[in-house]
């Protein structure tokens, strides 16, 4: 089911926290949400989940309205909010049976269902605590369940591995990457590399618009601008080898990160590639090349380059 | 319907894990136990008549306070929780929500209602006793809470805070108690008459004599719907406080 947000506007008093902004996710699409704090995440998940109504705009899950008809839309999205909030008061199979009862899961049903969200989520061990006794991670575990209970079309998960120790944070990538599959996942998270591992497209807003959209590996090349080269070569002095690098066309500029051991940065001209010619050069005059490393733009550098603005 | 039970139930559960029913319990029971036996100025040794007059009299007390205490919790601690945001993205209306709220209460008062019916039966081997006008006051110190109870989730909608929703509910309930017949006392004409008409202590005591009458009947519901309607038109406005 196709999650359709278009030209959604959240205005709270004369600010924008989102500000026209339109995508489409498809069925079996995990969609990685970045941007900074306050960028308009969390307002257009909440925008996407019913919990308000938007300033102007919709969404649309499958051909279901959130404006027109939200009691649709609520039966088909499983929502983990990022302050996962929870009745601390309650066992955890008590608050999984009364989320199934919510969702009006059929009584001889309910049981098993309930049994198998126990057992995806991890929480064999810890069902009969009260959930107040958990630790954050399983308290995480127990907010992913509850969104998970009613088998929804959609997925929204608002920051969903904060607080998970790396084997519980690489269950539970695993997780929603096996959902995502079948389902359409929108997550929201400030750790890039979870961000890279388990979507498959990216998004990023800033200030309420979206400043970046597509795969990691199309937005890296995008913000990619000349290749840049960190180069070891020993043999030469520096100015000789300053000047050798100079000459080639190539070659836009050098710079010395480490002058005594001849470790240099090369950035080529635009849409060049200097490697061969710095190869050629050291065989030629016998210098030894003892480093070349092509510096990839990082996802963190296209971050800053589209939030920074 | 079966959503607005399920909360209800997991309500009223939740009244008993934290003790808060216990507590409500014995506090009830005592109160109303002390001043219906004991010497206390009102018992009904005193009386010397076989009659439940002293036990409404003082649980109609008793109740007034109670239930803000009761319903303090019940939307305030959802919304500063965030469990409310959730609940609402859930296939739940607003309305059976605030309804399940409203009934895990009244059930609790009808616990605490029923726990007394030893000493109805106590009463009535001592005397002869109007059964009439023993249904007719259990009936509306039960219409006299449902009323409270739609006050007091109203005025836990507004707030995330228990105390300021604990305090509203008392403000507000007082004027009902206790206010309005003072004042109706010292006006006439048809302002009088309509505080007379909204003063809970009217409606209340003619139940208590035994006359279940439509028109006290109409008085109760309708606030109970108005809190409730309050509460819910609060929760629909949500989207404007959120931040």
């Amino acid at each position: 089911m196709d999650i359709v947000v278009e030209n959604l506007t959240k205005k709270y008093g004369a600010q924008r926290a989102v500000d026209n902004i339109s995508f489409t996710v498809r069925t079996g699409e995990v969609l990685g949400f970045l941007g900074p704090n306050g960028a308009g995440k969390t307002t257009t998940m909440k925008a996407i989940t019913t919990s308000f109504a938007p300033s102007s705009g919709d969404v649309r899950i499958g051909d279901i309205s959130v404006t027109e008809n939200p009691e649709e839309v609520k039966t088909r999205i499983g929502y983990l909010p990022e302050s996962n909030p929870l009745y601390t008061e309650m066992p955890v199979i008590d608050y999984l049976y009364y989320v199934a009862e919510i969702h009006g899961i059929p009584k001889k049903n309910r049981e098993e269902r309930i049994l198998e969200m126990v057992d995806i989520c991890g929480l064999e061990g810890e069902k009969h605590k009260l959930i107040s006794e958990l630790s954050k991670g399983y308290r995480q575990r127990v907010g992913l369940a509850q969104a998970l209970i009613h088998d929804p079309e959609v997925l929204i998960l608002d920051e969903p591995t904060t607080g998970l120790d790396p084997n519980q944070i690489v269950e539970i990538r695993e997780l929603i990457k096996r959902i995502g599959r079948e389902k359409t996942v929108i997550l929201s998270s400030h750790i890039l590399a979870e961000v890279e591992a388990t979507c498959d497209r990216i998004l990023i807003i800033n200030k309420g618009k979206i400043v970046a959209d597509g795969t990691a590996e199309e937005l890296r090349k995008s913000a990619q601008g000349n290749e840049i080269l960190h180069v070891g070569i020993e043999g030469p002095d520096k100015d000789q080898l300053f000047n050798a690098l100079k000459e080639i066309p190539s070659v836009e500029s050098v710079d010395f990160l480490d002058s005594k051991n001849g470790y240099i940065e090369i950035i080529a001209a635009n849409g060049m590639s200097s490697r061969k010619e710095v190869f050629n050069l050291c065989v030629k005059n016998n210098w030894e090349l003892t480093a070349m490393i092509p510096i990839e733009t990082k996802l963190e550098d296209v971050f800053r380059n589209v939030t920074m603005k | 319907m079966q959503k607005i039970w399920t909360i209800a139930k997991k309500e009223l559960r939740s009244f008993f894990d934290s003790l808060m029913a216990y507590v409500m319990l014995v506090l009830f029971l005592g109160f109303t136990g002390f001043f219906t036996w004991m010497p206390s100025g009102q018992d009904i040794f005193l009386i010397n008549q076989a009659t439940m007059q002293p036990f409404f009299g003082i649980a109609y007390w008793t109740l007034f306070f109670f239930v803000p205490l009761l319903t303090m919790r019940g939307i305030a601690e959802e919304k500063r929780s965030g469990t409310l945001e959730l609940l609402l993205t859930k296939p739940v209306t607003d309305w059976q929500f605030v309804t399940g709220k409203f009934l895990s209460t009244l059930m609790l008062i009808g616990i605490a209602l029923l726990l007394t019916i030893p000493y109805y039966i106590t009463i009535s081997r001592l005397g002869p006793i109007d059964h009439g006008a023993v249904i007719a006051g259990y009936t509306g110190l039960l219409l006299m809470s449902s009323a409270y109870i739609g006050i007091g989730i109203f005025a836990s909608s507004v707030s995330r805070n228990q105390i300021v929703a604990v305090l509203l509910a008392l403000l507000i309930g007082i004027f009902f108690h206790i206010i309005f017949d003072i004042l109706a006392r010292g006006v006439s004409g048809i302002t009088g008459e309509v505080l007379h008409y909204l003063s809970i202590s009217t409606h209340f005591e003619s139940l208590s004599r035994g006359v279940i009458d439509t028109k006290d009947l109409i008085y109760f519901l309708s606030i109970t719907f108005l809190g409730l309607l309050g509460s819910v038109s609060i929760l629909s406005k949500r989207s404007l406080s959120d931040a």
